[in-house]
């Protein structure tokens, strides 16, 4: 990217703090629901209370009559359908025909304030034929006679694919052992702290403006403009600072249309905050799986084929699910190398929140079946599951089975690093019967080559201006979410300018304002924004020192940027404040800026259909080692420690790479232990606990320590060599810490979560079969934790 | 964010004007408000007026008196937990305290909220909108009950950390209403019907508890389990006090307590324990008979998360593991 022989390194692999971190630390940081306008109406949505029935008529007379109430509006104001994905649009604002789960939204009321909308949410008459509910998957692929979405195309298949790599039946039958096994993973959801807020305004010239605390603004800009039927040019959207999202606001919501619609209405601001319930109900969470695994080895521990077949559990809507399909198998074919691969996955409509996009989006669940595969069979071969591992490593430059380009790897050294902060040698060979430590590896995408509509223009764009008193402008359409990708834009044009952080003002996220880019999702942004925010702010490193250099009658290339100074590099008492080598640059070129943008490479994928899904320009490596104290007699798991050495390519900011692996293995530890995303089919289909009291996820008090180790294999794909560091780390935490309580106490945990009474019926259920004679003991329990009785 | 609502709040100064205050049809007390403004925030209730304790400075003060530690119904969770003479009389009552849901809620919550807190289950503590898509139920806007299916008695939890151990620590109430003030052993004051869990009259402010000093040695401990080490409320919830015939573990057990929460909307005291009794408190025949009995007479319903046989095997582990630490304790 850069076009000097020396790249610069006045920023990278630095600590930062987060150029928004000082606002948000005060309390001053203004969210969607800071804002407040003038004459701004509140609006509230009527939702379904059945799981599954026809809408017979909806009568809001009452509401619209209610003082303070200006508008009412109901599926038909909103008709058309959309969706995340051009080719799956089977969901509308409003319910027009049927609420597909309890929760779905049928109308929508905007009033002078909350109270008041409350209110006339109870006016509003809704007549309801019930329909019977479907709730499990499996049946409802097998119920034809029960369409529950009604832009669906095949009953509630809501995707399918099936790919083969290679013979996997005849490579499984060659294998010296093949380990078959049933996985569950859990429904899990987001649980950001900031509920979802959206609010519209219209100018007198009929420009809406809405914002949302969205991570994908360019995509609801399209939708908005889809569905009201408005130019997008008549479109703004800007997303204000956000507390937290991790995928669960990464496509278009009912409450962004709604007060949309209802501002171009009544012609007031209209705000729409939800509460925590409704933030459960639009989910869009981590898909529940149903996963059966075969997988094959040799003798030496390697891995020969792997055969799996996946049901998705999609709720509702489509939401992301064409893609999380194609995900549940397309991300499984690294760190490890094999000959041959199946995977069939069917994703089907449930009467359900619909699932999306979490964190580690579709990868986490499949790559749990296969890390405890591995765990099994290194164990029926006697063979140490980091070494087996370590054997397995496809290395750098490989090709995937399913012909995906892999280019740096540091997953050996993860391995490695792992091993020894964790002292896994001791440990496996010392812990107690009640003790126990355990490993998984992972990899996952920075961005992906499907940019969910198919264009040729660029992924990623930036534009940068100078200015005469030394600042930096950074455009930018990425969506900073808390993943620090505004920090991110600033340090890569500190890099190239050698300007100071708080020179630097990246303005993100504004449609009217930013170029565009794609959103905050798949791990995308520090690849292909940085690559991009490199390009363009190497340009105008190149008019500065041009410029500079004219002045010092030296060559540009004499001429280095830092510290806020221009320098002359073999006279380093020779410099300028960049604010003068800026106004001589702008003397000499008129206005500085550039722009840089960035697009997939076409060369890194397979040519079949879904070929380009899941492939990336770059891959991240994982790999954790957790440990953990089982409680025998109560089933508790405590998770102690996990060790998370993660391969990011290059940290450009070490302290956020460090915080995106902690709070990840976080995420992911969470999942394990407690979190339950559910209805419940014996209560009419409602979540059980639509509440952060009841959908429990830890505490800090519940928090192991977790030990971030940064490993750093450069990648010539990403700026100065950097991958993704924000979702890979998640995937491994939970496979470790399942194998981790194999180690601890023998039972094997293949249905997540993992709670209390789940491990202590597993405890059980062990201890009947080591009485018959048909186990010996797990391990020798010098420690004295008692045994089941 | 749910909404609130909309209330009068009236703020007497004196016992006396908040018994007058509560006279009002519909008027509810709030003290620190951790129980009743969620539950107002869900729909439970929708009292026209709210009788605030929070200048009514007389219901903050703890008093040894009589042979009793009498604490005022105003004194706050933290300032329970942190007391020196609660924690050098009753150290169960101080612990368990000390680990009621969250810092900030300790720092509101009072005793008086703690031992009157509502009862809890699954399929009330959920919004109105929740509600409405199950129908209700006894303690709702509904005619069933979802935990014990024909039931016609409500079976919400009695979920206060505090009332098993303030129980078995003999305590008891002192309310003051419009006909004076009355005392009963704090046991006595709770009944079965979730809906109506205690016999506190609607105009009754709890101005106090009563803690009898013991003339001799005992050990006490509180066991919750929950999912979390914060925030929850508790899952497995059962308080111990043995008095022994001298300050030893290894000295004879005189007397014993138990009492367990989070079972239906009472408390439950274990009986027959008379076998313990006589024991060395150290003789492990002591701890197991104690956690069998508890097993035995204490029967979990799925009015709470997580399955009821489980938690009826965890009364069973955590009590046998109080009395194993109390004798570890010394």
């Amino acid at each position: 990217m850069s076009d000097e022989a020396e790249i610069p390194t006045n920023q990278i692999g630095k600590s930062h703090r987060k150029v928004d971190a000082m606002e948000r630390m005060r309390g001053i940081t203004r969210y969607t629901d800071d804002i407040k306008l003038p004459g701004m109406l509140h609006a509230k949505i009527k939702r379904s209370p059945h799981p599954h029935a026809r809408i017979v008529s909806i009568d809001a007379s009452k509401a619209l009559a209610h003082p303070g109430v200006h508008g009412v509006i109901t599926g038909k104001d909103l008709a058309t359908p959309y969706g995340i994905i051009p080719w799956t649009p089977d969901e509308t604002a409003l319910a027009v025909e049927k609420a597909l789960h309890v929760g779905d939204g049928v109308a929508c009321v905007a009033a002078v304030d909350e109270d008041t909308a409350i209110e006339a949410l109870d006016l509003i008459e809704v007549e309801y034929d019930v329909l019977e509910p479907l709730y499990d998957p499996e049946t409802s692929l097998e119920r034809r006679d029960n369409q529950i979405n009604p832009y669906a195309r095949t009953g509630n298949l809501s995707k399918k694919v099936l790919l083969e790599f290679g013979d996997v039946d005849d490579v499984l039958d060659k294998s010296d052992i093949v380990i078959e096994a049933d996985y569950f993973f859990e429904g899990t959801t987001h649980a950001a702290i900031e509920p979802h807020c959206a609010v519209a305004h219209v100018e007198p010239n009929g420009l809406l403006t809405v914002w949302s605390a969205t991570q994908v603004s360019h995509y609801l800009h399209r939708e908005l403009a889809k569905v009201l039927a408005v130019p997008a040019n008549r479109i703004r959207v800007i997303q204000p600072p956000l507390g937290g999202a991790f995928g669960g606001k990464s496509e278009p919501f009912d409450l962004e249309f709604c007060v949309a619609k209802l501002a171009l209405m009544t012609r007031r601001p209209v705000k729409l905050l939800y509460t925590r319930e409704e933030v459960f109900y639009s989910h869009r969470g981590r898909h529940p799986m149903k996963m059966k695994y075969r997988t094959g080895f040799n003798k030496d521990g390697k891995i020969t084929g792997v055969d799996a077949t996946t049901f998705l559990d999609g709720g509702a809507y489509s939401s992301f699910g064409l893609v999380t399909t194609y995900y549940s198998g397309q991300l499984l074919c690294a760190p490890y190398g094999f000959d041959a691969y199946r995977f069939h996955s069917r994703r089907a409509y449930t009467n359900k929140p619909a699932c999306g996009p979490k964190r580690g989006h579709g990868s986490v669940q499949p790559r749990f079946a296969l890390e405890c595969q591995i765990d099994k069979a290194a164990e029926t071969l006697g063979l140490d599951p980091i070494q087996m591992r370590l054997r397995n490593d496809i290395g750098s430059n490989a090709v995937t089975v399913n012909e995906f380009r892999v280019g740096s790897n540091g997953f050996s050294e993860c391995l490695r690093r792992v091993q020894d902060s964790s002292d896994w040698s001791r440990k496996r060979q010392d812990l107690p019967y009640g003790r126990g430590v355990g490993v998984a590896g992972s990899t996952y995408i920075s961005g992906t080559n499907y940019p969910i509509y198919p264009n040729d223009m660029p992924q990623a764009a930036v534009q940068i201006t100078l200015d005469r008193s030394g600042r930096a402008r950074v455009f930018s359409g990425a969506n900073d979410i808390g993943q620090g990708s505004n920090t991110m834009l600033a340090v890569i044009t500190g890099n190239e300018l050698g300007l100071p952080l708080d020179d630097i003002r990246v303005l993100s996220a504004d449609t009217d304002l930013c170029p565009v880019d794609l959103g905050a999702y798949s791990s995308r942004i520090t690849l292909m924004v940085g690559n991009a925010c490199v390009e363009a702010a190497a340009k105008l490193r190149r008019l500065v020192t041009e410029a500079v250099g004219k002045r010092w009658e030296v060559s540009r290339k004499r001429v280095t940027l830092a510290d806020g100074m221009a320098i002359d590099r073999e006279d380093p008492e020779r410099n300028v404040p960049l604010a003068d080598a800026f106004q001589w640059a702008e003397a000499d070129n008129g206005l500085l800026g550039a722009t840089g943008s960035y697009n997939t490479p076409k060369d890194r994928h397979g040519e079949y259909r879904g070929g380009t899904i899941g492939a990336s320009p770059a891959y991240s490596f994982t790999a954790h080692v957790a440990e953990v104290e089982v409680d025998p007699l109560t089933g508790v798991v405590d998770v102690k420690t996990i060790w998370v050495a993660h391969d990011c390519g290059r940290a450009l900011s070490r302290k956020i790479v460090e915080g995106q692996m902690e709070g990840s293995a976080y995420m992911g530890f969470a999942e394990a232990i407690m979190e339950q995303h559910i209805v419940d089919p014996d209560h009419n289909g409602v979540h059980p606990g639509p509440s952060l009291l009841d959908y429990r996820i830890p505490t800090f008090l519940d928090t192991p320590d977790l030990e971030a180790i940064i490993v750093e294999s450069p990648d010539a794909q990403g700026p100065y060599g950097a991958k993704e560091a924000g979702e890979g780390p998640l995937h491994p935490s939970i496979p470790a810490i399942a194998n981790a309580i194999y180690d601890a106490v023998g039972v094997r945990m293949d249905a997540l979560p993992f709670t209390p009474p789940r491990v202590l019926a597993a405890l059980q259920a062990r201890a009947e079969r080591e009485r018959a004679g048909e186990l010996s003991p797990h391990k020798p329990d010098t420690d004295g934790a008692r045994r089941i009785a | 964010m749910l909404r609130l609502p909309r209330f009068g709040v009236q703020s007497p100064e004196t016992l006396d004007d908040a018994v007058t205050a509560l006279a009002q049809p519909g008027a509810r007390i709030v003290a620190g408000g951790t129980d009743i403004l969620p539950n107002l925030k869900h729909r439970l209730d929708q009292p026209p007026m709210l009788v605030s304790l929070a200048r009514v400075t007389s219901l903050r003060e703890v008093k040894e008196e009589d042979g009793a530690l009498r604490i005022g119904a105003g004194v706050t969770l933290t300032d329970i937990a942190e007391h020196a003479r609660v924690q050098a009389l009753f150290p169960s009552l101080a612990y368990a305290a000390s680990i009621v849901a969250s810092p900030l809620i300790r720092n509101m919550g009072t005793l008086g909220g703690n031992v009157n807190l509502d009862t809890r289950c699954r399929y009330v503590n959920q919004t109105h909108f929740w509600r409405s898509a199950i129908g209700g139920c006894l303690k709702s806007e509904g005619d069933v009950c979802h935990v014990v299916p024909k039931g016609r008695i409500c079976v919400a939890a009695m979920s206060s950390d505090l009332v098993p151990v303030l129980s078995s620590l003999d305590a008891s109430i002192v309310n003051v209403g419009p006909e004076g003030r009355r005392e009963m052993p704090l046991l006595d004051y709770y009944g079965a019907d979730g809906t109506k869990h205690t016999k506190r009259l609607d105009a009754e402010v709890t101005s106090e508890v009563r803690i009898p000093i013991p003339s001799g040695a005992t050990r006490a401990r509180y066991a919750k389990w929950t999912v979390r080490d914060s925030i929850d409320f508790p899952l497995v919830s059962v308080a111990l006090r043995f008095s022994l015939a001298s300050d030893s573990v290894h000295a004879e057990v005189t007397d014993i307590a138990v009492v367990a929460g989070v079972l239906g909307s009472k408390p439950r005291k274990l009986t027959r324990l008379e076998d313990a009794i006589g024991r060395k408190l150290s003789d492990p025949t002591v701890a197991h008979t104690v956690a069998e009995r508890a097993y035995a007479q204490c029967k979990p319903l799925e009015n709470v998360p997580y399955e009821a046989p489980y938690r009826r095997q965890m009364i069973r582990v955590h009590t046998q593991r109080a009395i194993e630490a109390i004798i570890d304790a010394g």
